[in-house]
């Protein structure tokens, strides 16, 4: 089981509009993902639920079909 | 809806341990790299903690991703809350977040004792 990098990044953008989504694909086998996603709708927002609102937009493919993606979230400057 | 008596099970570990670690393997023997990695970290930061095997409760492993809307593991909980996986773990650690949280919440870590 595996997942293109642009599905994941599509799935992202789909899920959270103003996201930018930047994936390296770690191993070269579509199954090891890290990926650093800003979006200013993650403002104010604890950690887990910013990680939450990216696992959401990835409808359940988490932990399932992709088995790992190293996750970063991150504010855009001056928001 | 996560299956009552999983529920049950899940709250009282959390209220009975300050620091619990849903992983997959144990402490001494991590079975997957970032369930290792966090039992590093919490090691580092010498903090006493309870470690659960995911993979022999199945049971817990489906109700834990329905609890704490959290499709992953390790999940690392401080004081029943969910602080996160391996990822933000490493995060708050690197930065003194999570020792900071740790002792927030009065939870004695090497450093204190």
């Amino acid at each position: 089981m595996a997942m293109e990098a642009a599905t994941i990044e599509q799935l992202i953008k789909e899920g959270i509009p103003d996201a930018v989504v930047e994936i390296a694909d770690l191993r070269g086998d579509g199954d090891h993902y890290a990926a650093l996603v800003t979006s200013a709708t993650f403002k104010g927002k604890s950690r887990v639920q910013q990680h939450q609102m990216v696992y959401a937009a990835l409808q359940g493919k988490m932990g399932g079909e992709l088995h790992a993606l190293a996750l970063t979230t991150a504010v855009p400057e001056g928001t | 809806m996560v299956d009552q008596n999983v529920a049950e099970r899940i709250e009282q570990d959390l209220k009975s341990n300050d620091v619990v670690l849903y992983m997959k393997g144990t402490p001494v023997f991590p079975q997957c790299g970032f369930s290792a990695a966090v039992v590093q970290v919490l090691s580092h930061v010498g903090v006493k903690f309870k470690g659960v095997n995911i993979l022999e409760d199945p049971g817990l492993r489906q109700g834990l991703k329905e609890y704490s809307n959290w499709p992953t593991f390790p999940q690392l909980y401080v004081k029943g809350e969910l602080v996160g996986g391996c990822d933000i773990v490493r995060e708050m650690y690197e930065s003194g977040e999570l020792q900071t949280l740790l002792t927030d919440k009065g939870v004695t870590t090497g450093a204190a004792a």
